[in-house]
């Protein structure tokens, strides 16, 4: 009896999951099988035309390159970023709260307000920073106009509004360290850099682990800003396995290529989670 | 030899001071400049977007409020907003009572699905859904797409309360039910209310994460009369893109709420933000 009625608390939760990610998710894998438009109620199972069709796209690589390339930019500069503002406010008393507030201030706001604010008053090469520059005599073009550039100007953009959030949470992670062990790595004499290294580092490690996945996994799904950017141009530079599959299922209605698509991204996930689990499995036999 | 060392730490707090301020001057500086353009007009802006404004003129902020159709924009982000954090909080507050005493002998299965349903992409999803609702005449629809955003947000909620849940005693529980409490007043008068600093929680992270959303919005709230805030803000960019002013009055009306809000629910957020992140 409890029993039945523990499973009925939980089945709102599991069906509103089930009705709209998981089996709309089945039929993506069914979907990427098949020609369909969008439209059609007899598609064609075509087999594994889509996957050979992909595999012979120019762009689809391209977009596969960019999404390895933002993986590697956000697994340092944001880190990295997140780590040093972190370990700087552990020191700072009274003023920490008000750092962190500031930081997250870009995290908050929407994907849709951050891009819009950027492209106009920093890109725009008429009435933005750029364009002021250029007035003034800087030989300056949009970052955005550019095929060689426009990858790293999306990517600023999105780690401009993300690192504040990596900031807290390995604040949070690094407050939970021991104070004996701060204590006596100090009397040991050793400095800032071994104390980081060999007391805190090790402490935040399972947070800094799953951090870690968690920023893979996400970049190979970037979306927002990319989009909102440049949707995915100039002359697809900025192009990435997300704005590729929506493009093709909204503007070319070719769902079974974009059902393709999403299987990629999903299975980078994938890898990305097992990755996971194996740092966690060495981490389990120290 | 204590001296010098003193003076060294000296330094490194010094640096340390500047390397914040430098980062806090970046994330406020494109902020600010919003501020200071909103106030001026495109010869102006144009002559010098870093300048500041001449006058207080808010002749932008009332264009912008009229060009971005904000009174409906706003009214349609407060209703998807609040739907859909009402149907998270009874779906993952139950899930989360259930999942957090291993009352079921499918809690470790259901644990990995939310997991799983956590990381993968929308995109594999989105499109059967996409025209699965259009069939259905949905597209548009403020509930249904709130539906699907509870949907999104389901699992880091579910965890979330599960987490608060973990830290009731189950003693609380045990004697409730010795005193023969219902599973229903258990639930609504005992546990629910205990663990209401979670429900507070998880409505702040939900709901900023509903108030931005683009994606999911973007695609299922087509039709101006649909239009969230955002999306309402969205369309000005194509239209006023020569009207930089007016641009930057509008991200201000889109900033300032939120900011505001995030100043009075931080302690909230930020825990939310945590305890769903944080490995101890």
């Amino acid at each position: 009896m409890r029993n039945t009625v523990n499973y009925f608390l939980i089945s709102p939760a599991l069906l509103i999951s089930i009705l709209i990610v998981f089996i709309p998710g089945l039929l993506t894998v069914i979907v990427a099988f098949t020609d369909w438009n969008g439209v059609s109620t007899t598609p064609n199972f075509v087999g594994i035309q889509n996957f050979n069709e992909l595999f012979v796209d120019g762009i689809f690589w391209k977009a596969l390159l960019n999404n390895a390339k933002w993986t590697l930019m956000f697994v340092t500069v944001p880190i990295v970023i997140g780590l040093l503002t972190a370990m700087m406010l552990l020191k700072r008393k009274k003023s920490k709260s008000a750092y962190q507030l500031i930081f997250l201030f870009p995290y908050i706001l929407a994907p849709t307000t951050n891009a819009i604010l950027w492209l106009n008053i920093i890109f725009n090469p008429v009435s933005g920073v750029i364009g002021y520059l250029k007035e003034i005599g800087i030989p300056i073009e949009s970052p955005l106009s550019s095929v060689n550039t426009a990858l790293y100007a999306v990517a600023s953009v999105d780690i401009w509004h993300y690192w504040g959030f990596l900031t807290v949470i390995y604040l949070a992670a690094l407050r939970q360290t021991p104070a004996e062990q701060i204590e006596a790595a100090y009397l040991e004499g050793c400095n800032g850099w071994q104390i980081f290294r060999y007391v805190y580092f090790p402490s935040i490690r399972p947070t800094f682990n799953i951090m870690f996945v968690m920023i893979i996994i996400f970049s190979f799904l970037t979306f927002d800003y990319v989009y909102l950017l440049t949707g995915g141009g100039p002359s697809h530079s900025t192009e990435m396995l997300s704005t590729y599959a929506y493009t093709f299922a909204f503007s070319a209605f070719q769902v079974g290529k974009a059902a393709a698509i999403a299987l990629f991204m999903s299975f980078f996930g994938l890898l990305a989670s097992c990755l996971y689990i194996w740092m966690s499995r060495n981490d389990l036999k120290n | 030899m204590k001296s010098s060392s003193l003076a060294k730490k000296k330094r490194t707090s010094v640096l340390s001071h500047v390397i914040l301020l430098l980062f806090s001057i970046s994330a406020l500086a494109p902020l600010s400049l919003v501020l200071l353009n909103s106030f001026k007009n495109q010869t102006e802006i144009i002559r010098n977007p870093l300048s500041w404004p001449k006058a207080l003129n808010i002749s932008n902020y009332v264009d912008a409020w009229h060009a971005a159709n904000f009174s409906t924009g706003f009214i349609n982000s407060i209703l998807l907003t609040g739907t859909t954090i009402v149907i998270v909080l009874i779906a993952s507050g139950l899930a989360g009572y259930v999942l957090a005493g291993k009352k079921i002998k499918a809690t470790q299965a259901v644990t990995i699905y939310f997991m799983v349903a956590m990381t993968i992409p929308i995109q594999l999803f989105l499109f059967p859904l996409y025209f699965v609702l259009a069939k259905f005449n949905l597209i548009g629809n403020i509930y249904a797409v709130s539906f699907i955003l509870a949907a999104v947000n389901m699992p880091l909620a579910t965890f979330l309360m599960r987490t608060f849940f973990m830290n009731i005693p189950t003693e609380l529980e045990e004697s409730a039910r010795i005193d023969g409490a219902s599973t229903f007043n258990l639930i609504t008068k005992i546990m629910f209310p205990l663990v209401r600093p979670g429900l507070i929680t998880v409505s702040i992270i939900v709901g900023i994460s509903v108030w931005n959303e683009f994606l999911i919005t973007s695609t299922f709230l087509q039709g101006q009369e649909n239009f969230t805030a955002t999306l309402g803000f969205l369309s000005l960019n194509n239209t006023y893109n020569t009207n930089q002013g007016l641009m930057m009055a509008a991200s201000v009306l889109m900033i300032a709420p939120l900011i505001v809000f995030f100043l009075v629910v931080q302690k909230y957020f930020i825990e939310g933000l945590v305890s769903g992140s944080v490995k101890g």
